[in-house]
């Protein structure tokens, strides 16, 4: 909403208060000032250091040097057909001014005016915008000679003077304005551009925020008097209205003006409209949207001699009623529209007149020749409004109000204060009475609050008489009874509820109008609640720090994919879908967190050497509920092991086992051990088929299978880009990982010390590691404390098929070991290898 | 005799002299005090003398023995020294080549502001809730007192979910941490029904809109909720809690102000801004000139939700608010353009 001050002006004293200070008033209570923009009006002198609050925009005007001025006679310029010299006079002396308007071009050499024309009048040295450049350029007028004649003034268009983009001519002033004065002091203007909240539809309205104002300041509230003479024939028993539905439309208010003159309205309306947003038509049109952001009750204006001639002559019928479906029409915007049942229509016995609450049609608008106007004000249900302007696509002015509920006691006074400003600007004649049918008004809300609710809710104490006094500086009518006071809901607003709820809504009007800022600051008294902590969660939280020890970076990726984009990796048969997505890059819900980490991958695929984490959710659909969302750790590693350097050339790429280890590490920190890793065609469920099939291992924890991973299948890598080298995915479900248990205890550090010893045996290629590795342990019980693998080696002395592992063992004993003792282990161990796996010892 | 032992002395000095290293060192001692050296040679020959001479040779031997040790260990010495020097003079680095780098992992920094917020958090006693990313229109909006077709669910357009027909209950991406509150509510409930225990929890977690991914906006979120239930709860308590909280969030200086504001699911509701920690309120680019930062909406809880979520609000009263860690890092880092953190580029993530 947009609020020039000096229409706010109209209904507060702001004496004394900046525009700034109401601002931040507004602003304090709920009524956010987005932005200032200055229109004459003084802006704070950021130079000298003054605190401004708002984004601010706008210009100020040079009180000495713009003043309202008068032309007295409009002469050609002796060089130029289009151009004019005025004859004008500031108040004390006379100037030329030399002009191009076209708006007075008419009066050229017609001689002294009868009446002379009031203009916005620019001296020498004036800073304003530029009229003839694109968008907004400061300059400062200068003396200089155009076409021979001297100029260093200029009378002003509205966008020289920042009102609007308009520069066709120059401004026409009303007739009484005072020659000489200062523009500013004429018309100087601010407006605050506000956002305004789904409960405070109320202040969409000028009316409205000087109320909010004037319960801030405790400043009065002038509230206009709508009086109006009337003559000619009552329209009452002339017109009827029927409404079919009041839940849709609770109340529908008519009246008419006869005998208007259709034309523009006069200059400082337009003005006013123009910087509240709205485009100035004509009076009529005009007097609806001025009512409109003065009240806050949208105004429809009928030809009303075109309803006259529908109806044959008859007496005029309105009708509201909802739409057929697949009915049609024809807005003022010149768009046919095909309706719903949904859509509720004002119409006459002949058919539909306008699209209720959001736009009029265009057989009965307003037109220029129009003469006679029957003004329409009602309420409307503000789903139903809402509803069909987002069905349509019609934000108005008007549906903004509508669809965030307006008082059906507005309709009235609405009506009433538009057939003012229509009689006061068109000079026609307001026929006696209105017709009003108010089949639904909404009921009248009652609470009861007392001092120990708000010092319940609030936390502050305050008497019966002092919450009184604070509601009813926003109009609600309350009366004290002991230490109840109850509260009357004042006529203009629709938010206040019933029983508890309206309890918190008296209550939220009882702290804004004492001031949230003088609230005071308390710690809660109450005792602290159960501790129940979440186990799950720090876990995760431990499991990231785990990573991140490892060298693996975090990432976090979008939830949403589409089956493309993960397709890429592995495809599901179902899928969580969007039922309205937004791109159809995102169509569906993740159901692998492996795709979304190697997109990241892709992504950074210029880095030399990426190792990325991520843990998250993925989705199970279920069918017509909502989806599992088990959580999930995936691990992409890719690149060189260490990035190039001035001392690192070629490291060599990663592979499985830079993997392997940083997963062995990650379990040996969650004090997991007993961890077995097998190659997943062996395992009893199928290794996931975007892994190579010889490159990839399944993880088992206490015998469970917690995930797996290993190097990406050729044919799925070269789906992605990201370079050469390959590509390492791990894939953990966390749910198992979590609940599989940690080992209880520690290895006591041993007090002898070890003795040391390598041996290395030839096997089949056939013999996995791992099964070496274990027999090693087997047999070496207690005394081997530790066994590492310090090589493989092939070659043709060992033989095809054949390989060479060498071990690191580590004998520890509860004291000092013998080198016998240790030869008697080594043997036994050479010995069950042969007998196991036709293992050689290698000399 | 005493002539060549003299002589002996004279030439080992004399060849020590030019002893310049280890190996010459190490060379002159076999030479000169050596098993075969001439010196020795002369104690080995002691046996062939008169029992008068032997100790006089010997004795004489001897002195130039131990001369010509410790002319060794003096040399010896500077040697050493020596070498130490020329090394040290040799072996200047260029200390202004890189330093050799190691594999580094961060978190994520979302992660790290979720960290920071919920860290303070549990200080002041507020417990972890997570509850789940996709939600039924009535948890996410209906029981937080969004009616179907109000006009507050504009404020939070919405990603919906395929599930069929559920009539006024669609499934949808939550658009807020909320549900959690009526999920803990009722978990809470459940412990003692005839008397609900009190609640302080945060709730962490990805959030979603139905927005076009730009600089400024983004379709997925992080938010963090507090909520505490109890039956002394008031607006002054979160006034103070919210205070405290910036305070440790934001530093201890730091001013809060409350401004009225509406959400359905609090009421009074209120936006809370903190003074600019960019340019201490005089007004900068960061804060729009305004001095203050909006860094989160709060309220009492709404009697609706609390009636919702098993609690009576005639006995109960409560606070919640709302805060998004991305937005803090924005403003924390400067960070002009919000699609960076789900962008994950290396050359942004490795910056935390
Ligand atoms: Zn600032």
């Amino acid at each position: 909403m947009k609020l020039p001050i000096s229409w706010l002006k109209d209904f507060i004293d702001l004496d004394g208060l900046s525009v700034e200070d109401v601002a931040r008033k507004l602003t304090l209570a709920g009524m956010e000032v987005d932005e200032i923009h200055y229109v004459g009006l003084a802006m704070p002198d950021y130079s000298k250091g003054e605190k401004h609050e708002f984004k601010t925009t706008g210009i100020s005007w040079q009180p000495d040097k713009l003043v309202v001025a008068e032309i007295r006679e409009v002469m050609p310029h002796p060089n130029a057909d289009r151009l004019t010299l005025c004859d004008l006079y500031d108040g004390t002396e006379q100037h030329t001014v030399l002009t191009g308007a076209p708006n007075i071009f008419h009066l050229k050499g017609i001689g002294k005016l009868e009446k002379p024309l009031k203009v916005a009048w620019a001296r020498e040295g004036t800073t304003l915008y530029d009229g003839h450049a694109e968008g907004l350029v400061l300059t400062t007028l200068k003396r200089t000679k155009i076409r021979g004649v001297e100029s260093y003034s200029m009378v002003c268009s509205e966008k020289e003077l920042g009102i609007s983009e308009e520069h066709d001519g120059i401004i026409l002033l009303a007739d009484d304005a005072p020659t000489g004065m200062s523009l500013v002091d004429y018309m100087g203007d601010a407006v605050l551009d506000i956002s305004i909240l789904p409960n405070m539809a109320r202040n969409a309205n000028v009316i409205g925020l000087a109320r909010e104002l004037s319960a801030m300041t405790g400043r009065p509230l002038k509230k206009p008097t709508i009086q109006y003479a009337t003559s000619g024939e009552s329209i009452e028993g002339k017109i009827s209205i029927e409404i079919t539905n009041p839940e849709m439309n609770p109340r529908f208010v008519l009246g008419l003006i006869r005998n208007v003159e259709i034309k523009p309205s006069p200059y400082q309306i337009q003005r006013r409209l123009r910087l509240a947003g709205v485009r100035p038509i004509n009076n009529i049109v005009d007097a609806t949207n001025y009512a409109m952001i003065e009240l806050g009750e949208p105004l429809h204006a009928f030809d009303y001699d075109v309803l006259t001639q529908r109806a044959g002559g008859k007496n005029v019928k309105i009708i509201t009623r909802t739409a057929a479906d697949g009915e049609k029409l024809t807005t003022l915007d010149g768009n046919t529209r095909t309706l719903t049942a949904s859509n509720v229509l004002v119409c006459d016995e002949k058919g539909s007149l306008s699209l209720a609450g959001v736009m009029g049609g265009a057989e009965s608008e307003v037109a220029p020749t129009s003469v006679n106007i029957l003004l329409e004000g009602a309420a409307w249900n503000f789903i139903n409004i809402r509803r069909t302007a987002k069905q349509h696509n019609l934000p108005s002015e008007a549906s903004f109000r509508f669809s965030r509920g307006v008082h059906p006691a507005l309709a009235e006074m609405g009506v009433r204060r538009g057939l003012q400003l229509m009689a006061e600007w068109s000079g026609g004649a307001v026929a006696p009475g209105l017709v009003d049918n108010y089949p639904l008004p909404p009921k009248d809300v009652v609470v009861d609050i007392t001092p120990k609710e708000v010092k319940r809710l609030l936390g502050i104490d305050l008497s019966a008489k002092e919450i009184a006094e604070l509601l009813g500086h926003l109009e609600f009518e309350c009366s004290i009874h002991g230490e109840t006071v109850t509260v009357k809901t004042p006529p203009h607003r629709l938010d206040i509820g019933e029983g508890v709820v309206g309890v918190a809504d008296v209550l939220e009007e009882v702290a804004r109008s004492y001031g949230y800022d003088r609230i005071p600051e308390t710690r809660i008294s109450d005792p602290l609640p159960p501790q129940i902590g979440n186990p799950v969660h720090e876990w995760e939280e431990h499991l990231r720090d785990l990573l991140v020890s490892l060298g693996i970076q975090e990432v976090v990726t979008y939830r949403m994919t589409s089956p493309e984009r993960e397709g890429r990796l592995v495809r599901f048969d179902e899928y969580t879908r969007i039922a309205n997505p937004i791109t159809p890059e995102r169509t569906i819900l993740r159901r692998s967190l492996v795709a979304s980490v190697l997109e990241i991958a892709e992504k950074n695929a210029r880095a030399e050497s990426l190792s990325l984490f991520e843990i998250g959710p993925v989705f199970e659909p279920r069918k017509g509920e909502l989806p599992n969302e088990p959580r999930k750790l995936a691990i992409v590693m890719t690149g060189r092991r260490l990035a190039s350097a001035w001392d690192v050339k070629d490291s060599p790429a990663m592979d499985f086992f830079d993997l392997k280890g940083r997963i062995e590490l990650m379990l040996a920190g969650l004090r997991f051990t007993d961890v077995s890793y097998a190659p997943t065609a062996l395992s009893a469920v199928e290794g996931p088929s975007y892994l190579h099939p010889g490159k990839a291992a399944e993880v088992k924890v206490n015998g469970q299978v917690v995930g797996v991973f290993g190097e990406l299948h050729p044919l799925v890598k070269e789906k992605y880009e990201v370079g050469d080298k390959p590509v390492l995915v791990a894939d953990f479900d966390l749910d198992a990982l979590r609940t599989a248990g940690p080992a209880y205890g520690i290895v006591p550090v041993p007090e002898f010390p070890p003795v040391f010893e390598d041996i290395a045996v030839i096997v089949d290629e056939s013999v996995p590691a791992a099964r070496v590795e274990a027999l090693i342990k087997q047999t070496g019980g207690r005394s081997v404390s530790a066994v590492s693998l310090f090589d493989v080696y092939r070659d043709e002395k060992i033989g095809a098929g054949k390989k060479s592992l060498a071990y690191n063992l580590t004998y520890q004993s509860d004291k000092t070991m013998t080198d016998a003792e240790a030869a008697a282990i080594r043997n036994k161990i050479v010995k069950r290898l042969a007998q196991e796996v036709d293992a050689k010892l290698r000399s | 005799m005493q002539d060549k032992l003299n002589a002996i002395e004279k030439a080992a000095l004399e060849s020590l002299e030019s002893v310049k290293d280890q190996a010459a060192l190490d060379a002159w001692r076999v030479a000169h005090v050596g098993r075969s050296s001439p010196l020795m040679q002369v104690f080995s020959e002691l046996g062939k003398l008169s029992k008068e001479e032997r100790p006089v040779v010997g004795q004489a031997a001897n002195k130039v023995k131990v001369a010509l040790e410790a002319a060794l260990a003096e040399r010896t010495e500077a040697v050493k020294a020596a070498a130490l020097a020329k090394s040290l003079e040799e072996e200047q680095l260029d200390v202004t080549l890189p330093g050799r780098t190691v594999n580094v992992g961060r978190l994520h920094p979302s992660t790290q502001q979720l960290r920071r917020v919920l860290d303070i958090l549990a200080d002041m006693g507020f417990q972890v809730y997570t509850s789940p990313e996709v939600e039924s229109d009535e948890i996410n909006f209906q029981m937080l007192n969004f009616p179907p077709h109000h006009p507050a669910r504009e404020m939070q357009d919405s990603f919906y979910v395929e599930a069929g027909d559920r009539g006024d209950n669609p499934i949808l991406m939550r658009t807020h941490t909320s549900p959690g509150q009526i999920r803990a509510m009722r978990e809470f409930v459940a412990m003692n029904p005839s008397d609900p225990p009190a609640i302080r929890i945060a709730l962490p977690g990805m959030c979603f809109r139905y927005e076009q991914v730009t600089t400024r906006s983004e379709m997925q979120f992080n938010q963090v909720e507090g909520l505490v239930v109890g039956k002394g709860i008031t607006f002054a308590d979160l006034k103070g809690t919210i205070a405290d909280f910036a305070r440790r969030m934001f530093g201890q200086d730091v001013r809060t102000r409350f401004r009225a504001s509406y959400f359905p699911f609090t009421e009074p509701s209120a936006e809370v801004d903190v003074e600019c920690f960019v340019c201490g309120g005089k007004g900068c680019q960061v804060c729009k000139n305004s001095g203050w930062l909006e860094i989160m909406g709060c309220g009492m809880v709404h009697p609706v939700v609390l009636q919702n979520g098993g609690y009576d609000p005639k006995v109960y009263s409560g606070f919640a608010w709302g805060m998004g860690p991305e937005r803090q890092l924005l403003l924390r880092y400067k960070i002009n353009d919000i699609r960076y953190f789900w962008g994950n580029d290396m050359r942004f993530l490795s910056q935390f």
